[in-house]
């Protein structure tokens, strides 16, 4: 009787994850075909420069302001390189951080600190880390790469812009700060729309969202606002971006040892 | 911001003043370092024009002091009065300007084109300007930076009234060099410098004025003074770095030829960082480094048989709080330094850093022992326009 019973339910539970993996798998073909669809549309840029304005706010209101410029070029099959060049604040100004990144494998990363005129190569190593004390971190900067997740569509809902498809991603590289983000992506266009982020102990960490979009050369949306809030501390961020122009003419040779030595 | 028209000029000026408050520990153990005390201000303004759709660059970056005690220490210097002309793979570089070169931390053993600006503190980073018109060239294989260097700098040293100094000043009257035509002897450096995989790689070439001298104490006018003489010599050197995760593994190496001797020294390194400390923002870094000269006790280098271990703590939190602490002993001469540097942005547009030095220094013989009532604290404002 015991034995019938256990064999009962071992075999039910068999048949329980037998069919969740079915499911699962669907589910995660669904999510991995969402986020290459992501990928798709925004590809063919070629190269973009924009300038971001960012508030940092703590729990008690005080402000302070950073003002970076970028310049990013488009490599094919590879992760883009790009240039940022700090104007605020201004004990950091002429400061500059060249990138190369890659698809697979660690990213390729100098700074340039102008009080010594010294390039100095870092370690990628350091992705959960903030950047320049704002409450995004390296990690949420970068540019989305589909090996950087494993994914799960979870289900469609309404949303501020139609209807959203809610997917979770899953980090793949052991350095992120971050065991999942659930993120909001419009049918529509497949705008990121607003991203959830889970800490290492699975806790809701911070909420991005995206606002106020606007389409460039009739095919890439950008955001012209990217508002994170931290719940756990209380402290935002709020990012503008401005000025977003694509197709400079910008080549390999704008992203090196040099342009980042004298980039203003 | 940027010129949107190739005939528009644009001009940005920017800059800092600093305040700076030193407290001896001690008072001085030679003559006329009778206080505990020192009060400073220096003003460093910065003025950019590009024109020519940043084809062209002129920087303007000059440097004043007052200082409370040492009037060699009051001093203006022009530390960037640079045209930078760009075209497709070169650029040309003319004027007065700084160069760093190494990846080691606490010396540099190919650093070799700017002087030391050693009265404005024992940090390698204060460099006088150097004139130079630099080539440099950007190929797929790596940047190669002809330098000419015309016209020599002398290092700068602490006055009768100064600290941090020996027993006796250092008299520009009495400098020799071993070139000819002295300070008006022509230098000239090249370097490669590129990047594989995980490797940063440096090799150079120099000919010229030493730019550390060799002090000898003389009379002169009846006082016992320190003559500076500056060497000829030729140098090659390599720099390499691997960052590979979380570690930075570091080296510097040169062959020197002088004229009383040939002779090899090195700066070797490795540096690892924990990031984000029990899950908060904070990162801590600890490194390690060995310096070694061939010369031995003779050498008039930094770190002769020294080894280095510090640790640098940073908070990542909106102020950009960080702190690094480091601590050099000298295997010869069984002597201990120690250093805290540290700095923090107050609201905005300012920046106070704090630095702290501890010599003990029991050998006479160590060159250091010199400084053995020198220890202090020093506390710096920076507000930025």
């Amino acid at each position: 009787m015991i034995k019938h019973l256990t064999t009962g339910l071992i075999a039910g539970v068999v048949i329980a994850t037998t069919s969740g993996f079915t499911f699962a798998g669907a589910a995660e073909d669904k999510g991995l075909a969402i986020a290459k669809q992501i990928k798709v549309r925004d590809e063919g840029w070629i190269d973009m420069t924009a300038s971001m304005n960012m508030v940092l706010r703590n729990k008690n209101g005080q402000e302070s302001v950073r003002e970076i410029r970028m310049k990013v070029l488009e490599v094919a099959d590879d992760g883009d390189k790009s240039l940022s060049i700090f104007d605020r604040p201004k004990d950091v100004k002429g400061t500059a951080f060249l990138s190369f990144s890659h698809t697979a494998g660690a990213d390729d990363q100098w700074l340039y600190l102008p009080a010594l005129k010294r390039v100095k190569r870092i370690a990628s190593r350091n992705k959960s880390g903030p950047f320049m004390g704002s409450e995004f971190s390296f990690e949420d900067l970068a540019s989305f790469e589909i090996a950087k997740y494993s994914y799960k569509f979870i289900k469609e809902e309404a949303c501020s812009i139609g209807t959203c498809f809610v997917v979770e991603q899953y980090p793949t590289d052991k350095n992120s700060g971050y065991t999942k983000r659930i993120v909001w992506v419009d049918k529509a266009e497949y705008r990121m729309l607003k991203t959830a982020f889970y800490d290492r102990k699975n806790s809701l960490l911070k909420t991005l969202n995206a606002e106020d979009f606007q389409q460039y050369k009739g095919k890439f949306w950008r955001p012209n606002a990217m508002k994170m809030v931290n719940h756990q501390s209380k402290k935002s961020t709020d990012l503008t971006w401005n000025s977003y122009q694509f197709g400079n003419g910008l080549s390999l040779a704008d992203f090196n040892q040099n342009t980042l030595k004298r980039i203003r | 911001m940027q010129p949107t028209m190739a005939d528009d000029v644009f001009f940005e000026a920017s800059g800092k003043v600093s305040t700076e408050a030193t407290i001896y520990v001690h008072k001085g153990q030679f003559t006329n370092q009778d206080y505990r005390t020192n009060f400073s201000l220096a003003v460093e303004p910065e003025f950019y024009w590009d024109w020519n759709g940043q084809q062209d660059s002129l920087t303007f970056k000059p440097l004043f002091r007052k200082d409370q005690r040492d009037d060699a220490r009051t001093h203006a210097d022009i530390r960037e009065l640079n045209w930078v002309h760009l075209n497709d793979d070169w650029e040309l570089r003319t004027g007065i300007s700084s160069v760093f070169w190494g990846v080691t931390e606490f010396q540099n053993l190919v650093d070799v084109i700017n002087q030391k600006d050693a009265v404005e503190g024992l940090n390698k980073e204060h460099k006088l300007g150097q004139p130079m018109i630099n080539l440099s060239l950007v190929k797929d294989w790596g940047i190669v930076d002809v330098y000419v260097l015309p016209g020599f700098r002398e290092q700068t040293s602490a006055g009768t009234n100064g600290r941090l100094r020996a027993s006796a000043v250092v008299d520009a009257s009495t400098t020799t060099y071993e070139a000819s035509n002295s300070s008006k002897h022509t230098d000239v450096a090249v370097r490669w410098a590129h990047f594989f995989d995980v490797y940063d790689i440096g090799i150079h070439w120099y000919k010229g004025t030493n730019r550390t001298p060799l002090l000898t104490a003389v009379r002169s006018n009846g006082q016992t003074v320190l003559s500076a003489h500056y060497q000829a010599i030729e140098q090659i050197g390599l720099d390499l770095q691997a960052t590979v995760d979380s570690w930075l593994w570091k080296g510097e190496l040169i062959h020197q030829t002088n004229p009383l001797e040939d002779f090899w020294a090195s700066q070797l390194g490795t540096e690892y960082t924990f990031y984000g400390l029990q899950d908060s923002a904070t990162d801590l870094g600890v490194l390690f480094e060995y310096g070694k000269d061939q010369r031995g006790t003779r050498a008039n280098a930094f770190m002769q048989n020294d080894f280095g271990v510090g640790a640098r703590l940073d908070l990542n939190n909106t102020q950009s709080t960080s702190l690094f602490a480091g601590v050099i002993y000298d295997l010869d001469f069984h002597t201990t330094s120690a250093s805290i540097a540290g700095s923090q942005r107050l609201g905005e547009d300012r920046k106070l850093s704090l630095e702290a030095q501890v010599f003990a220094s029991e050998n006479s013989s160590d060159p250091a022992a010199i400084f053995a009532k020198d220890d202090y604290i020093k506390l710096t404002l920076d507000s930025y326009f």
